[in-house]
């Protein structure tokens, strides 16, 4: 059985790929992964299918054994990693050999890391996905003791890195028009515009709550809408003033008003920031936001070619004596002339 | 409120993020708005258009799934547009294979307790409260909030009762919940404002089974009093006890 034993695990950490698209009309949200560039950086560097489930883990990881041969990546939020003891790069593929520990975690920078296997991990779908939504019963949290079976892999390349754009500690994020934008009054949204926000400690898959100092951000004529479609990234005006951003596990409709959409494309912004990051938003034109998010699509589509060889660091590799680093003088003695 | 609306409502076409087009039929939840709604959307879920990936109805809108990174909003609105034009929505039949489903419940008594205090505030005897509850043929006019999860109108004006300010701490998944002209039969234990009025062992997502979401926008729902033994009856065999028939 080709599988990912799971020793010990964090109390964050589940199965994720890019969701179940097809459901809205029953009250489904997609779900999937919270940082889908991760994913498809993650499938890049394995050279496999996006649509390969990895996992998604958000404070640490956990300690893991191969029960065969696999190759790993590791990609999204930057956490602490060593394979048999010795550190690892992140953005970054690599080998797991059968019987060795891989122990992963805690969190460097951003808030969602994530963990890819040659293959995918292949536990059972549901409606069609891996995907855990936990506020919808599907899948669970991953507990020690598990067996995470995993996928078929006939490829052997490994240690290679990619350049990923930088996105884990907040940031300016682009937002369109939305529904409501124009029930809001124009001072509030030059004022949404102008707040840096930080991202509160209260987030997770569903949404993520953003502070800032002075008054909120709710508008009287904006208050009473019927409960109304959700996409991801819809920023959401709360009662009290208070934004929300909607994320990838948000219901399917909700009753308050939204002042803008993330663009897709910078939602890993978003769902990366750490508790206490600052976030700002810059509004743009449907059509000057559409051709952005086009280019984004474009940059992910081709994310293989800014794959390159990871080149080593001397200073992160612990184990520099046990490296036979003059080992061609020294096969040169064990040469088979010797054996003559 | 059906019958209230003053100024005739002009369908609204609006992008929601680049994710998708909103075609919006009320600024209130009315029946015709929802009937527009629903039928609208099998309109454009028939012509099939490639850019749609998936469509839902919410109480007064259709949605429509479309990258609008790829495709021009303003071409997917005219094209939209055009289609409004051509009927009136309001009027047009719903979408052909819709279910009615009759459902057993429980109403008052420990197992829906707030049934009377419901029926108090609509300003009804318990008798017409139980009528108007197991009489009335309600449609399911959008599921959400939970999978598979259905709201079901419209009630007479006289259960435009406001939802409680404090919510019950946790209303059981089968539960029949109303609140503002509607039911909602919940598909999993909730907090909530809604007056618990039924009891019933509908499981609205059944996510192993061959068909995990019973309920479709548009189905119609007739629910039918049982004893607390008929239910705990159920209950105990695991099943609903729901029957459904196609509507022709």
């Amino acid at each position: 059985m080709r599988a990912l034993i799971v020793h010990q695990v964090g109390p964050g950490v589940a199965v994720q790929d890019l969701g179940r698209p097809g459901f809205l009309a029953v009250g489904l949200t997609r779900g999937g992964a919270a940082d889908v560039l991760a994913l498809h950086e993650g499938a890049t560097l394995l050279g496999q299918s996006v649509d390969r489930a990895a996992l998604e883990m958000v404070g640490t990881g956990g300690t893991f054994e191969a029960s065969e041969d696999m190759r790993i990546a590791l990609t999204g939020a930057v956490m602490s990693a060593q394979i048999d003891g010795e550190t690892v790069a992140w953005n970054a593929s690599h080998a797991v050999p059968k019987g060795a520990r891989l122990v992963v975690g805690p969190t460097r920078s951003g808030a969602y890391g994530y963990l890819h296997v040659g293959g995918g991990f292949e536990t059972e779908p549901t409606l069609g996905s891996r995907a855990t939504h936990q506020s919808c019963g599907l899948g669970a949290l991953i507990t020690a003791g598990q067996t995470l079976l995993v996928g078929q892999d006939k490829r052997r390349d490994i240690g290679m890195t990619l350049a990923v754009p930088p996105r884990l500690s907040g940031g300016v994020v682009r937002i369109v028009p939305s529904m409501q934008t124009m029930d809001f009054d124009a001072d509030i949204r030059t004022r949404f515009e102008a707040t840096t926000f930080r991202r509160d400690p209260r987030a997770n898959r569903q949404g993520i709550r953003l502070d800032s100092n002075g008054p909120g951000f709710s508008n009287p004529s904006a208050l009473s809408i019927v409960s109304e479609v959700i996409v991801p990234g819809d920023i959401q005006i709360t009662g009290d003033g208070t934004p929300f951003v909607l994320m990838a596990e948000s219901q399917t409709t909700g009753g308050y008003p939204r002042i803008g959409t993330v663009l897709p494309c910078d939602l890993p912004r978003v769902a990366q920031a750490p508790a206490g990051a600052e976030l700002q938003f810059e509004f743009l034109e449907l059509e000057a936001g559409a051709q952005v998010q086009a280019r984004a699509n474009a940059d992910w589509a081709k994310l293989r070619t800014s794959v390159t060889p990871l080149v080593r660091d001397p200073a992160t590799m612990q184990d520099l004596l046990s490296y036979q680093l003059v080992s061609g003088a020294v096969s040169a003695t064990h040469s088979d002339l010797d054996k003559g | 409120m059906a019958g209230m609306e003053t100024l005739p409502f002009s369908p609204l076409i609006r992008s929601v993020g680049l994710t998708g087009v909103l075609v919006t039929f009320g600024a209130r939840a009315t029946d015709e708005a929802n009937r527009a709604a629903i039928a609208f959307r099998g309109a454009v879920d028939a012509l099939a258009w490639p850019e749609v990936g998936e469509s839902s109805s919410t109480l007064v809108s259709a949605f429509f799934q479309i990258d609008l990174s790829a495709h021009s909003f303003s071409m997917i609105r005219d094209r939209l547009a055009d289609l409004l034009a051509s009927r009136d929505w309001s009027a047009t039949p719903l979408p052909k294979g819709r279910a009615l489903w009759t459902i057993p419940a429980v109403f008052g008594g420990t197992r829906a307790p707030q049934f009377n205090e419901a029926a108090e505030a609509a300003g009804l005897s318990a008798t017409q409260a139980l009528a108007d509850l197991t009489q009335t043929r309600l449609r399911v006019l959008t599921l959400g909030f939970a999978p598979g999860q259905p709201y079901l109108g419209i009630l007479g004006a006289a259960w435009d009762i406001p939802r409680q300010i404090g919510l019950t701490p946790n209303v059981p998944e089968g539960a029949l919940v109303a609140a503002v002209r509607q039911v909602c039969l919940f598909a999993k234990d909730t907090p909530t404002g809604w007056r618990h009025v039924g009891q019933s062992a509908f499981a609205c997502f059944r996510p192993d089974a061959e068909v995990p979401f019973p309920l479709a926008p548009g189905d119609e729902v007739q629910f039918a009093e049982v004893s607390v033994a008929e239910l705990e009856r159920l209950e105990a065999h695991g099943i609903d006890g729901a029957e459904r028939t196609v509507i022709a």
